[in-house]
């Protein structure tokens, strides 16, 4: 049995939860401090610095990070579950952000959004029963390959359906700017961040405080021994899939009023994502969020201040920093070293 | 009727042939333990009867053919295996690991009941609730194991080399454990063994297997006397 090993953390002899909050607390006060400290090392070699420039970089930053890291998450969830790398969900959530779409021409925002959400998770739930499941026991490489095919099966779909041309999405928030204490962010910034961070939070309680939730990890944790407790693991895995296709369908529909609507619009969202997750620690949850949001901020701040990084170079850079950060620490910041006991 | 009947069950990994034609009976209320050396069989049977090997042959329980169904069928069915390893979840929580006893449909409906009656075994339960399952010690693991398989109220448990990997005193603690359930609420028991003086002890009735077939059966007392039995496992 592998058993993953508790990080090596200093002797906080408190209870797990109020051990979480700590850290938690902790990082949040230290990821501001360096936040700080990265500003005042810019007023010292940028001319036109300001802070509320900065700060509006940050949130910016914070907004885009947020839509990968709920790509992140989807590709950790099904990861956790079934040790799978779903290369197709980006064009997944293109697929639904598509059907989205079509139904905004008939209805508003939010009830198109809400039965996007309802397609998007028995879509994924179909997706693993049929195409996941025949395959579910071959070695690796071969699982790879078939949602690498998904991938490319689902972007020529999307083109033959929607047809290829550019499309506006609409965004529900309005377009205009506020004022936070000096610092002018924009609205859909915030609401961005706001759904977000209601997903998260619905998601952690689901997983929390549901029968069904535990059941999930349960599953996560070891096939065989929740089918000898009577689980039906087919259909958790099922379920599993159809909440990282929700996941995956509120990032699409976040980032689309930005990217726009095209059949290629999750690619790069997709490969920034496998970097959260994999900058995080592949199997935490908490590392795919915190690994998208620091690496959407990052990529801000370096486009906007490393002059010779721009707009192009924001993705290569952005896997340098992966790279070192995986030298420094192979697991991710918050993955489990797996150590097996023999 | 006996509770659990195997007849002439085959079974194999791959190419790999484990068991050739093993049949045994379990009686309702009966302790009944599998003997044998590393490789014998005894933990193919155990996965047989789970369906989580590939059989031919019959296996019924309580009147019903189970073999080549499923894990979670033969649960359902009021089996409950505690595997080689223990079948932990080492990520969850003591407390969580023991609700998974109870989560699939029509098992252990009143979990709060029976949850503080398998803390009244293990009283240690209660109090480390919330930690993860990977930080106990191995016997503590095995109680847990053994506490998770109790709350479903099980018409059958399997364990699987309780004994593994564990000091003197906790082995005698667990079977004493065991012994109790069995004389006190008349579980039914079918325990493989690798320590062949426990498991007679423990057991009114016992199978030996050698090289995936039941080479001697009896009852603890014909196998003590068994010359055989007495050399190859007892050690004197």
């Amino acid at each position: 049995m592998a058993i993953p090993a508790r990080p090596a953390l200093p002797a906080l002899d408190v209870s797990p939860a109020l051990r979480t909050l700590i850290l938690g607390l902790g990082g949040l006060v230290g990821s501001i401090a360096l936040l700080l400290l990265i500003g005042l090392v810019l007023t010292q070699t940028e001319e036109t610095f300001t802070w509320s420039g900065y700060w509006q970089q940050v949130v910016s930053g914070l907004a885009q990070g947020a839509i990968f890291a709920s790509l992140a998450l989807a590709l950790v969830l099904i990861y956790r579950a079934t040790d799978i790398l779903n290369f197709a969900q980006g064009e997944m959530a293109t697929f639904t952000t598509y059907v989205a779409w079509s139904l905004m021409n008939h209805m508003s925002y939010w009830p198109a959004f809400a039965l996007a959400l309802v397609f998007a998770f028995i879509f994924g739930a179909a997706i693993e029963r049929t195409i996941i499941r025949p395959v579910e026991h071959r070695p690796e490489i071969v699982v790879v390959i078939v949602t690498i095919g998904l991938l490319i099966a689902l972007n020529g779909l999307v083109a033959w359906i929607w047809n290829p041309e550019v499309k506006a999405f609409d965004s529900p928030f309005p377009n205009r700017t506020t004022e936070i204490g000096g610092v002018v962010v924009a609205i859909q910034d915030l609401g961005v961040l706001a759904v977000t961070l209601v997903t998260v939070v619905v998601l952690w309680a689901f997983f929390r405080f549901t029968t069904l939730g535990l059941v999930m990890r349960a599953v996560a944790n070891s096939q065989d021994a929740s089918r000898l407790l009577g689980v039906r693991v087919g259909w958790m895995l099922a379920l599993g899939w159809g909440l990282a296709a929700v996941l995956g369908a509120i990032a699409g529909m976040m980032a689309a009023p930005s990217v726009f609507l095209d059949p290629n619009m999750m690619l790069i969202i997709l490969i920034y994502s496998f970097a959260a997750a994999v900058l995080g620690g592949i199997d935490s949850p908490v590392g795919a969020i915190v690994g998208g949001l620091v690496l959407g901020v990052l990529i801000n701040l370096l486009g906007t201040y490393v002059d010779f990084i721009g707009g192009e170079l924001r993705l290569p850079a952005a896997l340098v920093v992966l790279l070192i950060v995986l030298l420094i620490r192979p697991q991710g910041l918050f993955g489990h070293k797996v150590v097996r006991r023999v | 009727m006996p509770l659990l009947e195997l007849k002439d069950v085959h079974a194999r990994y791959g190419p790999i042939r484990a068991l050739h034609g093993v049949s045994l009976t379990v009686d309702e209320g009966e302790v009944v333990s599998l003997l044998g050396a590393n490789g014998a069989g005894k933990t193919t049977t155990l996965r047989s009867i789970s369906s989580m090997t590939r059989t031919t042959g019959e296996i019924t329980f309580d009147g019903r053919r189970i073999a080549r169904r499923s894990p979670e069928f033969a649960a359902r069915r009021g089996i409950a295996h505690v595997p080689e390893g223990r079948g932990l979840f080492p990520e969850l929580t003591v407390w969580e690991n023991l609700r998974m006893g109870a989560v699939a449909p029509g098992r252990g409906k009143a979990f709060d009941q029976e949850a503080k009656r398998v803390a009244g075994y293990f009283p240690w339960i209660d109090r480390r609730r919330d930690q993860p399952a990977a930080t106990l010690s191995g016997g503590e693991q095995q109680m847990l194991a053994l506490g998770r398989a109790l709350i479903s109220h099980p018409r059958l448990l399997m364990l699987d080399e309780p004994s593994l990997g564990l000091a003197p005193t906790v082995v005698r603690e667990l079977f004493a454990t065991v012994r109790k359930l069995n004389e006190e609420d008349g579980l039914t028991v079918l325990v493989v063994e690798q320590n062949a003086t426990i498991a007679l002890d423990i057991a009114a009735r016992a199978y030996v297997l050698e090289v995936g077939k039941v080479a001697v059966e009896g009852t603890s007392d014909e196998l003590r006397r068994h010359e055989g039995v007495r050399k190859s496992y007892l050690g004197y």
